[in-house]
Order: C-alpha cells, then sequence, then structure tokens
C-alpha cells in the first residue's frame, strides 16, 4: 500500500474501521480559519474554485503540494475562528485523508464531521514528528509513525453516525427517505 | 447539585436535569443566517430534501458582510437569500439594517432564556441578555431549517467573577482581551464562560455584548451573563420570576473560576496576529499607526462611538492615519447622527461608513498592505484578516482607538 494512494482498507465491514498510509503535512498551534481559507476566497460558488488558496496566508504553495491521501498534522486549537465551512470542506477537496491535532476548535470540528472529514485528536505525536514522515492509521485505534505507535481514541456513537452515513446531508437525506 | 445558567438553560429547553458531558437535542427558537452563508444554506437545504422550513418564523437572513456589495459576485448571496425566503415563508429578512449580531437583540428577537444559532462564530454575542447561543456550520443549519432542532453537547462552565469599579479608561474591551489572554485562545474550548460580580452588574448591556462576543476567541461555545432589570429594559420584557430564575445555583460546579479586581484591569491591545497576544498599551508606545477602525459587532455601538467622539470632540485625527468608523445598525447610525456624535466624528476627520461588517471581515473599505499597522475595535487579528497577511492588526477599545488616532501611534494617555 504506497501512500498518497487514498487507498482505505476496510479491517472491519460492520464497523468501518480504515487502515491507510498518508504522508504528513505540519502546521502549527492556533490554525484559523482564516488561515485555512482567507474571507475573500469564501464566496466563490465551487470548493474547486477555492482549492488553490487553501492555507495562502500562511503558506501559500501548500495547496499545489497536498497530494490526495495526505494528512495534515497541527498543534492545539487547529480550526479555531470563524464557522466557516468552506474550511473544512476546501481541506477535504484538497484530498486530505485525515487531521491529526492536539486538539481542535468546537465549529470546525463539528463541521468537518457533518462534512465526513476524519479528525483524530492525539497529544503527543505532534512534538515526534516531521513533515514529510509517513503514518500508518488504523481509525479508532492506533496511528505508527517512525516505528512509534499512538493510541487513538473512537468518535462518540452519533457523530460516529453523521461520519458513517457520509456526512450530515446524506444522513438528512437518509431520514427523508431519499437513500 | 446545582446547576451553572448555561445548564439551566438548556435543562428547561429539553424539561429534564441536564449536567456537562450530556447530549441532548434541544428545539430552537432562533436561526441567524448571514449573507456570506445564504447560498450554501440553501444548497445544503435542497441536497438534504426537505420540502418545507419547519418554523419560519425562527429564522432571520441578515445581510452584512457583503453590503454595499464590492464583488462582481456579491449579490448572487442577497437574490439566494431573497428567493428563498419568498419560497419557504420567511419573514425576518434585514437587507440593509446593520450587522447580525447587533440585529438579533436590538430588534427583538433573541431574549433571556432563548437557544440560538447562527453561521458566524460570533453568534456567541447574545449570551449578553442571558440565551444560549453558538455558531455552526451551514450544513448543521439546513438540519435545523428542515427539522427545527439540533443535537448539542452539554458544556462545562468556567465562572469569571469581577468585582470592583473600573479604572477611567478601561472599558469592557479591554477587561475581554485581558481574559482571553489568561485563559489562551484555547483555554475555553466547548466551554460556557459565565461572567459575574459587582463590576459586570454595572456594566451596560452594550458592553456585555463586547464581551459575550469575544468568548468565541478562547474557543468558548458560549459566553453568557445573568439577565437583570437592564437587560429586561433592553429586550422590553418585563423582569419577572421566570427571569429572575435563570441564574446558577449557589453550588453549581465549575471547572474553573477565574476571580479578577477590577482595579487591576489597564488598557491593553491584542498584538499581531493572535487574539492572546496581549499586552498593555503602556508597551505598546512609538508603534506608529496608519489607520484606526472603529465598528463592528464587538464595538460598533452608541456608547462607542460617543467614547470616541469625547475624545476627538474639537480634536482632529492625525493627517497621515485614516480613521473608518461604521456604526453596528441603522439604528445606531441614527442615534449617532441625532446627538450630534457623528458630526463630532466627522468635523474630527474621521470617514463614516454605512452599517454593516465593513473592515471587519476585510470586505470592506479599508484593506491595508504589507507592515501597515491598525488599531481596530474588531475581535480578530488573524493574518490577513484586513489585506495582506504582513498587516499587523492591533485589537484595542474604543477609548484607545480614538486616542491613537489623535496620536499616530498607539497610546491611551
Amino acid at each position: 500500500m504506497a501512500s498518497g494512494s487514498f487507498e482505505k482498507v476496510y479491517l472491519d465491514a460492520d464497523k468501518e474501521i480504515e487502515l491507510f498510509k498518508a504522508k504528513i503535512w505540519k502546521l502549527g498551534d492556533d490554525i484559523d480559519t482564516d488561515i485555512i481559507l482567507p474571507t475573500e476566497y469564501l464566496a466563490y460558488e465551487t470548493v474547486e474554485e477555492m482549492k488553490p488558496y487553501a492555507f495562502s496566508p500562511l503558506r501559500p504553495e501548500l495547496a499545489g503540494q497536498i497530494q490526495p491521501g495526505d494528512m495534515i498534522v497541527a498543534g492545539n486549537n487547529f480550526g479555531c475562528g470563524s464557522s466557516r465551512e468552506q474550511a473544512p470542506e476546501v481541506v477535504k477537496a484538497l484530498g486530505i485523508s485525515c487531521i491529526v491535532a492536539k486538539s481542535y476548535a468546537r465549529i470546525f470540528f463539528r463541521n468537518a464531521i457533518n462534512n465526513g472529514l476524519l479528525l483524530i485528536e492525539q497529544p503527543d505525536l505532534y512534538d515526534e514528528v516531521n513533515e514529510g514522515d509517513i503514518a500508518e492509521v488504523e481509525t479508532g485505534k492506533e496511528i505508527k509513525v517512525n516505528g512509534k505507535s499512538y493510541t487513538i481514541a473512537s468518535l462518540p456513537d452519533n457523530l460516529l453516525e453523521i461520519l458513517e452515513a457520509g456526512g450530515l446531508v446524506k444522513a438528512m437525506r437518509k431520514k427523508n427517505g431519499l437513500e | 447539585m446545582g446547576h451553572t445558567l448555561v445548564e439551566k438553560i438548556i435543562g428547561n429547553k429539553v424539561g429534564h436535569d441536564v449536567k456537562p458531558g450530556d447530549i441532548v437535542t434541544v428545539s430552537v427558537d432562533w436561526c441567524m443566517i448571514d449573507d456570506i452563508m445564504v447560498p450554501f444554506a440553501v444548497q445544503k437545504f435542497e441536497e438534504m430534501g426537505f420540502s418545507k422550513v419547519a418554523n419560519p418564523d425562527s429564522v432571520v437572513l441578515i445581510y452584512d458582510h457583503f453590503l454595499p456589495a464590492t464583488q462582481v459576485d456579491d449579490s448572487r448571496h442577497f437574490r439566494v437569500g431573497d428567493e428563498f425566503a419568498e419560497k419557504y415563508g420567511i419573514k425576518n429578512v434585514h437587507r440593509t439594517d446593520g450587522i447580525c449580531h447587533q440585529l438579533m437583540t436590538e430588534a427583538g428577537y433573541v431574549k433571556p432564556g432563548d437557544i440560538a444559532f447562527g453561521t458566524d462564530s460570533h453568534t456567541v454575542t447574545y449570551g449578553c441578555v442571558g440565551a444560549f447561543s453558538t455558531g455552526i456550520g451551514y450544513t448543521e443549519m439546513a438540519g435545523i431549517l428542515g427539522t427545527g432542532e439540533l443535537w448539542i453537547k452539554v458544556p462545562e462552565s468556567i465562572k469569571i467573577e469581577i468585582d470592583g469599579t473600573l479604572p477611567g479608561n478601561v472599558t469592557s474591551k479591554d477587561i475581554i482581551l485581558r481574559i482571553i489572554g489568561d485563559l489562551t485562545a484555547s483555554g475555553a474550548t466547548y466551554q460556557s464562560l459565565e461572567f459575574t460580580g459587582s463590576t459586570v452588574d454595572a456594566l451596560s448591556v452594550a458592553s456585555r455584548m463586547t464581551m459575550s462576543n469575544m468568548a468565541v476567541e478562547a474557543g468558548a461555545k458560549c459566553g453568557i451573563f445573568v439577565p437583570d432589570e437592564k437587560t429586561c429594559d433592553y429586550c422590553k420584557i418585563p423582569y419577572d420570576d421566570k427571569i429572575k430564575a435563570l441564574r446558577a445555583d449557589d453550588d453549581a460546579k465549575y471547572s474553573r473560576i477565574l476571580r479578577y479586581r477590577a482595579e487591576d484591569f489597564v488598557p491593553v491591545c491584542a498584538c499581531p496576529s493572535l487574539v492572546d497576544n496581549i499586552k498593555p498599551v503602556s508597551e505598546l508606545a512609538g508603534t506608529k499607526v496608519n489607520q484606526v477602525f472603529l465598528g463592528s459587532c464587538t464595538n460598533g455601538r452608541l456608547e462607542d462611538l460617543r467614547a470616541a467622539a469625547a475624545i476627538l470632540k474639537g480634536k482632529h485625527v492625525v493627517e497621515f492615519v485614516k480613521m473608518i468608523v461604521t456604526p453596528a445598525s441603522r439604528k445606531i447610525y441614527r442615534e449617532a447622527l441625532h446627538d450630534g456624535t457623528i458630526e463630532i466624528l466627522s468635523d474630527a476627520g474621521c470617514i463614516i461608513t454605512t452599517p454593516g461588517c465593513g473592515l471587519c471581515c476585510g470586505r470592506g473599505g479599508g484593506i491595508l498592505s504589507d507592515d501597515e499597522v491598525v488599531v481596530a475595535t474588531n475581535n480578530r487579528n488573524f493574518l490577513g484578516r484586513m489585506g495582506t497577511s504582513k498587516v499587523k492588526i492591533y485589537l484595542a477599545s474604543p477609548v484607545t482607538a480614538a486616542k491613537s488616532a489623535i496620536a499616530g501611534e498607539i497610546v491611551n494617555s
């Protein structure tokens, strides 16, 4: 299984446990939503148009470098700031497989889950890995980087349901008898 | 076990006791959708397959970030909003009245004890009247439009107790900036801030709004005040037993308690480019200023404009500084016209703009370039918020803003 292939192995079809490898892009603490996507690009009609400008105030070249399947590793309070849902949408559109941070701001957390973007909270990994390292993720269980294993927790049931439905829109469509 | 204020508000709504960590589904009293998010919320609502809005009278659409439109496609947002309102019978649409977070209480929507959600993070502002309110994304908003409810996790609470008399040059903006500095930008994540004490009791509702507004800058889910007689006057409701019951029990449990003496507060700024990078204004002496912004849902109210006018009366903004003044609402604009505040500010050389979000979100006039310095009364100094990523934004009170405009450097003396 090569990194960047975005290949997912389902270990348990019922529980949707996934196994995947991903290349790490490392960002800092307090990565705010204005950094993830500045206000001037929020009104673009599609997320595709917004993609080149993701993270542009901090690292203008980053959006062009990220490959589908890569992951973001960050410090505390990832996604702080505004409620713009374009932030997790643009991260997902870049093909990011998951974000691993010490902590998340609450609106970003909800928005990400509602868009089916996997967020993992892990306190130690950030301080011990470098950009470019390859991580092996087994959802709900552990992440392995450079031979070291980091335990990760499962999400609460009500959030897993939304994530497993593929986001809130699909969960609501199901509720409305459309899927 | 006693309850905090936010536990009582949520408990009243669901009809049973709640404790922090409980996940409950609440019926929603008010949904606020701002112009930026309208087309996205509408698209998600339609994708979800709903055929009607569950409670059209609870929905308020407010055009403020893009007003007046400055980019080619902005007016599409107004058009989509108007069509949605027409199709689903939504009567509460504010097209040119001011900033959403000002209007949600000023225009008589949110009252003490209500639960409100909005598509903007500063929805926390309505905590100023003792309501539980917080920001959400457009997908969740679409879900509320269709179902009338939303799941929430009952937050833990941090109690902030402030007693005593504030020094004359200190405003509620200096208080909340100091608190954010002490808590850090993530120190209250998922939690409710509950503001109490004799200093807080003495604050106007407008000053309390400034503090509730910025609760989210410490990561908080809400920032609330116990509703009192001043709150009820503002909301035009009687101060009755139901309102009086909206307060924390004496044995309520807090995750943390922060106590302050009002006399210890000094004028401060949040320095580039983090909201918790707080320094006393006295330590920033000599910092040259290119522009001053007085406005926003944080500090664009009549008392803020008057505070600036009291300083600028008979004086003039220094010639190399542009001072932009943006009232938070049409009502405030009108009151400031009638009492002479606007005249004083205009005579002092200020640029007075139409009510709205203006420069705060980097969409209105006043965008800055590399290495320029702006002293601003709004709530965020993130990279690139008001122009290029090398603009230096210092967040400050209206008093510090006005004094800095006269001096051409950051001062409060």
